[in-house]
């Protein structure tokens, strides 16, 4: 996904002007081109992410359109206040981008993984929050966001996720996208989940259990009316997100649902509250964190069957 | 501090700077290995500070790898947490655990991620890896050991690249102004951060200046030569009631020669044709 994003990136720098790009000292092998494209546009602001942010904000105070890039955790954490006072109090035109939504980081630990940024970033006022599901929707989030006038958190893979949408689809911040039918059950998924959940979907069907599969690149603001239209249309709906339990998808979605007065047969599938002990790849933690698409459609299968 | 030394009678601590060097070898090689081996990154930056690590675990720090939590002993935290694999290597070849047990570096259903996390291993003494963090946790081990009236000594390890943090300005500042002589830092400088050189991402010089303004005491040494490194650590607090400073000049990929200086070996690691040159070089 990293790498849809700085080429939709450097393609939009070229048509529009006011794009500048600030990296926190990271970037090797990917923002080589902007470097000697936009001497004057792109720059690398060393490893200090609250300065970074708080920079972003007067650029964007002063007419400019500025993306600051650093590993999700650091972007996101590191600089909170910041994010908060300068960027959504003032409601600045800051693009924030994390690379390595959820495990993405994997052997590098819990310092590099990102499972509570969806949390803390969605309690802001005026921020959009978007997890695209794999590389196109991460190229076409980078030309929404562009758009956007306002402050957007872009919660990016690090890895090659594979290809999920094999046409271009419509993409709209805010405004979920169905890949799969089905009215047994719906997969809920929000970032690099979204291949898994197809997977999964797939697996079910063989079992006689045909899954609604939507892409819920946006978490903030929340796509309310498909999140019913599937509690009222099918089963059983399911949240999928490699996000901890506490604040995600799965707590935005619960909300909506709780508040309606559904009785819909609802669960959260994400990643227990808690940090990760045994090392591993992003695929070795998702698999011991039961987020494999064996694993998604296991837990659909006993949830329906069981009832709860 | 040569008579605190008697204090750990009976814990191996040399003078002898033909062994420490023997052990910077030895990391060197184990680093380039475990690199090669997994795939890891940030095989340049552990080669920058394996001088420094092994001065520090082998003849400075009064550490008794029997006693790992022993309230009196010095405390080490590597602040520049990518460079882990070095601090895992010393900790090895120091007693504090088999070396077997490198093997859980950077695998599946391992024990050691690639930034040290507290207790994963004896001897690890704070979890890192996002940079801009030791220096204040250290200040707070150091606080304590003079709230405590203990007369053990802080060591922390610094990147350049970090020295871009607010957080590390802001522990220099209290550092000073809580008078911690019993606070040593250590810049790890081989000017060469994860996208740039250091003067050209974001300039930190005068160093130095900077450093003795916030109110260090501050030494600078080639961070390659064991004597001077020894010297200097061994003479901490280089002044009463002032934190040290120490800027040790190093070399990104220091011992193997076509990683020396180069911003790529921050992320490579050596295919089998390097790995066999690194090892040829390293003896």
């Amino acid at each position: 996904m990293r790498k849809q994003f700085a080429d939709t990136l450097l393609c939009e720098m070229k048509k529009n002007t006011s794009i500048l790009l600030l990296t926190g000292d990271l970037g090797f092998s990917v923002f080589e081109e902007f470097m000697h494209e936009f001497p004057n546009r792109f720059f690398n602001m060393g490893v200090a992410e609250a300065n970074m942010v708080g920079v972003a904000a007067g650029l964007a105070l002063s007419g400019k359109k500025p993306f600051v890039y650093s590993i999700a955790p650091f972007v996101t954490m590191r600089c909170y206040e910041q994010v908060r006072n300068d960027v959504c109090y003032q409601n600045a035109d800051v693009k924030i981008v994390g690379a390595g939504g959820g495990f993405s980081y994997g052997v590098n630990g819990p310092t590099h993984h990102a499972i509570s940024d969806i949390a803390i970033m969605r309690a802001l006022p005026n921020i959009v929050v978007v997890c695209p599901g794999d590389p196109v929707e991460a190229s076409l989030a980078t030309i929404a966001a562009v758009k956007n006038k306002g402050p957007v958190y872009l919660r990016l893979g690090r890895n090659e996720e594979p290809v999920v949408h094999l046409k271009e689809p419509l993409f709209e911040l805010g405004k979920a996208i169905e890949l799969r039918k089905g009215n047994d059950a719906s997969l809920i998924s929000t970032g690099n989940m979204l291949n898994n959940c197809i997977t999964a979907a797939e697996k079910l069907s063989g079992k006689g259990i045909e899954c609604r599969v939507v892409s819920m690149h946006t978490v903030k603001p929340l796509d309310k009316s498909t999140v019913l239209k599937a509690a009222k249309e099918t089963k059983a709906v399911f949240s999928v997100e490699e996000h901890s339990l506490v604040g995600g998808l799965g707590s935005a979605v619960s909300e909506v649902l709780a508040e309606s007065g559904s009785p819909i047969l609802f669960k959260r599938i994400a990643l227990p509250d808690k940090f990760a002990c045994k090392t591993g790849s992003q695929k070795y933690l998702q698999k011991i964190n039961l987020l494999s698409a064996e694993s998604i459609a296991e837990t659909v299968l006993k949830t329906v069957e069981t009832g709860h | 501090m040569k008579q605190l030394i008697g204090f750990w009678k009976g814990v191996f601590l040399t003078e002898d700077i033909k062994a420490v060097k023997e052990n910077a070898l030895n990391i060197r090689r184990k680093v380039v290995e475990m690199s090669y081996k997994t795939g890891a990154s940030h095989v340049g930056s552990s080669l920058s500070c394996a001088d420094i690590l092994a001065a520090l675990y082998f003849s400075v720090l009064r550490i008794d790898p029997k006693k790992p939590s022993d309230e009196k002993r010095d405390r080490f935290i590597l602040s520049k947490g990518h460079a882990v694999p070095a601090l895992y290597t010393a900790l090895a070849l120091r007693g504090f655990f088999p070396e077997k047990q490198l093997e859980g570096f950077h695998c599946d259903e391992g024990t050691l991620w690639c930034h040290p996390t507290r207790g994963c291993v004896a001897g690890i003494e704070a979890t890192t890896g996002s940079l801009g963090h030791g220096l204040s946790i250290g200040i707070g081990m150091a606080l304590a050991g003079k709230l405590d009236k203990k007369e053990y000594m802080v060591f922390v390890l610094l990147s350049d690249g970090e020295c871009d943090e607010g957080s590390t300005w802001e522990a220099g500042l209290e550092a000073s102004h809580l008078k911690l002589d019993n606070l040593t830092a250590i810049i790890d400088y081989n000017k060469l951060q994860a996208f740039g050189r250091t003067n050209e991402v974001v300039n930190l010089e005068p160093l130095s200046d900077k450093w003795k303004s916030f109110g260090f005491s501050v030494r600078e040494v080639d961070g390659h030569n064991l004597e001077q490194l020894m010297k200097a650590l061994k003479s901490v607090p280089f002044e009463k009631n002032k934190p040290s400073m120490i800027i040790a000049n190093t070399i990104k990929g220091k011992g193997v020669s076509y990683m020396e200086n180069k911003l790529k070996w921050h992320y490579k690691s050596p295919n089998d044709e390097e790995f066999k040159k690194a090892m040829q070089e390293l003896k």
